[in-house]
């Protein structure tokens, strides 16, 4: 599996409350927070990315609350994956079980600049800037849970198990 | 090399020989639950599949943090839970008036064996641990899928060892000895990690002094708290009607990889107190050098509502009366607890002193009702956040201690040892 597409860059311990604020919280309709994600942090995010387009971030990407509607939010709005020097635990874990890809890797966070081209391959975990030419690599996305992307999340993943 | 008790768990629910730090394994689960706030989204996940649930007898629902319902909407949200449980005949389900805190009630009610693997949609699943299983707090799609499945995926932890030698100072208990730890290494101190408690004091430590101490692993930011299970354990469970053959207690090897091996000599421990807004923030009594005035004194919860719990507050409490001006709530666990307290006369201890007693819930623990802190006001508690608003308006503050504590400084109107007040 392969990822294209523009980086749009953030700091350090972007929090679930500026992925998605509460206030949005009484709906879990994808379109709906879609609309709504990173508003908290960059007022312009959904305007500007384009399906495809990647988040990258510092360290503790996705810190506080559990919920689920983050990385809901963030791959119904068309961001592809998401390339962090690290990530909150439960974000991580829900990450994969909604169906969203991302990578940890110091370098590539350190290094790549807003609006650059990044090419991503989800198998060897190699990050690509088409922009300065530079390659960096992430931490492999284990097997199961290239699985799980591949599944299209946690609700993929248990029809095909039961159906097997 | 050989393997921690939490990699032995995963390893065997895996079907493997082995498992290793960072290995991702799909795992059995023997016990996945959920409360009236997580259960919606996980119940909405297995009908969406259009499935039952994968083992009646595995599963548990637990209508206990606003319940007696509080509001219409938490009455919807138990609705939901029991219209589930109805149409799918399930047997692990508690009405007002049998429930109980979760993490109280599925040990004391047997549920809870060594060498299980446990999914909870709730943070502090965590506290299943002491009794040797593997047992972790996940997201309610999670629950959803173990519940659908029978199955949950885990990145296999590295572990860190606590070892406790020594023998412990008077008041202090199983959550003096968490307090000082989270301390000591932070609130993300063990974060993804396994958090192992072991050494001579825990081998003598009570059962529920274990559950309390495994409660807060999740304040180290750990995945789980676990204990290996030894004669207290085995006791504990045949009281609950438990057999040996009903379980498989593991060990750790004595060549078990640990990331690090933390020792602390239990004897330098006083009773703790956690200062606002982080449970890091522990202090022992005589470290605390100012007079904190409270409002309000609460002991109950996941991690202080045990029937041990009430003894040591009614101990202190005895023959004393609440201070002018200052709320003390106690609220039992579950209803064992209730009955056994009301039994044993602690109902009388607390009433003379003062004391309003609720029926089992989690109550004012996570800020739901019954006992929410006003603006500006202050509160000594022994469950174990103590976050900005956590207990109510955010501008209140929040203390977390041992029941003894809280007990002291609500007949004292302020923080205090119980040494001064009991009589
Ligand atoms: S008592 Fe508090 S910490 Fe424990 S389950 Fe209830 S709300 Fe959570």
């Amino acid at each position: 599996m392969k990822f294209k597409g523009k980086a749009w860059v953030y700091g350090d311990n972007v929090d679930t409350d500026v992925i998605i604020p509460a206030r949005y919280l009484n709906t879990s309709d994808e379109a709906e927070l879609a609309k709504h994600c990173m508003e908290d942090i960059d007022e312009n995010f959904i305007k500007k990315i384009k399906p495809g387009d990647m988040i990258v971030a510092g360290y503790n990407f996705g810190s506080g609350s559990s919920r689920e509607h983050a990385p809901i939010a963030i791959k119904a709005s068309g961001i592809s994956c998401v390339i962090a020097k690290s990530f909150a635990r439960i974000f991580y874990r829900n990450s994969f079980n909604m169906g969203l890809p991302i990578f940890e890797s110091v370098e590539a966070a350190e290094d790549i600049k807003d609006t650059d081209e990044i090419e991503i391959d989800a198998d060897s975990g190699i990050i690509k800037n088409l922009t300065t030419n530079k390659e960096y690599k992430s931490t492999p996305i284990p097997e199961f849970m290239q699985e799980l992307i591949a599944s299209n999340g946690l609700f993929g993943y248990a029809k095909k198990l039961l159906d097997k | 090399m050989g393997m921690s008790i939490s990699q032995k768990i995963l390893s065997a629910k895996s079907r493997q020989d082995s498992v290793s730090p960072g290995d991702i394994v799909l795992a059995d689960v023997d016990l996945a639950f959920a409360n009236d706030i997580t259960a919606p989204i996980s119940i909405d996940f297995v009908k969406k599949l259009g499935v039952d649930v994968f083992d009646k007898g595995k599963v548990a629902l637990i209508p206990d943090h606003f319940t007696p319902n509080k509001d219409i909407s938490s009455a919807n949200q138990c609705k939901i839970m029991r219209d589930f449980v109805r149409d799918g005949d399930l047997p692990n389900y508690w009405e007002s008036g049998e429930v109980g805190i979760e993490h109280a009630l599925l040990p004391e009610q047997g549920y809870i064996k060594p060498g299980m693997l446990i999914v909870g949609a709730d943070s502090h699943t965590c506290t299943h641990g002491a009794l040797g299983a593997f047992a972790t707090g996940m997201g309610s799609t999670d629950v959803g899928f173990a519940f659908a499945t029978g199955k949950s995926w885990f990145k296999v932890p590295e572990s860190i060892k606590f070892v406790y030698t020594g023998r412990r100072n008077k008041w202090v208990g199983g959550k003096d000895l968490i307090l000082y730890t989270i301390g000591k290494i932070g609130v993300a101190g063990a974060l993804y990690k396994s958090m192992e408690f072991a050494g001579d004091t825990i081998k003598e430590l009570p059962m529920e002094d274990r559950l309390t101490m495994c409660n807060m692993a999740i304040e180290a930011g750990g995945k789980n708290g676990i204990i290996e299970p030894d004669e207290i354990t085995f006791e504990y469970l045949k009281e609950r009607g438990v057999g040996e053959g009903d379980y498989t207690a593991y060990k750790s090897d004595p060549d078990a990889y640990y990331s690090k091996i933390i020792e602390i000599d239990v004897e330098d421990i006083e009773p703790q107190v956690a200062f606002p807004h982080l449970p890091e923030n522990a202090k022992g009594l005589s470290e605390i050098k100012e007079d904190i005035k409270i409002d309000q004194a609460f002991i109950g919860s996941c991690t202080n509502g045990r029937i041990g719990d009430l003894r040591i507050a009614a101990s202190v409490l005895k023959n004393n009366k609440v201070a002018k001006y200052v709320r003390l709530i106690i609220i039992p666990a579950t209803v064992d607890v209730y009955k056994q307290a009301l039994k044993e006369g602690l109902f009388d201890i607390f009433m003379e002193a003062g004391a309003v007693i609720s029926t089992p819930t989690c109550g004012p623990c996570l800020g739901g009702y019954m006992g929410i802190l006003a603006d500006g006001e202050v509160g000594i508690s022994t469950s174990n956040r103590n976050f900005v608003g956590r207990m109510g308006s955010k501008s209140s503050a929040l203390y977390l201690s041992s029941p003894a504590v809280a007990a002291a400084s609500a007949v004292a109107g302020k923080i205090i040892s119980p040494d001064e007040v009991v009589k």
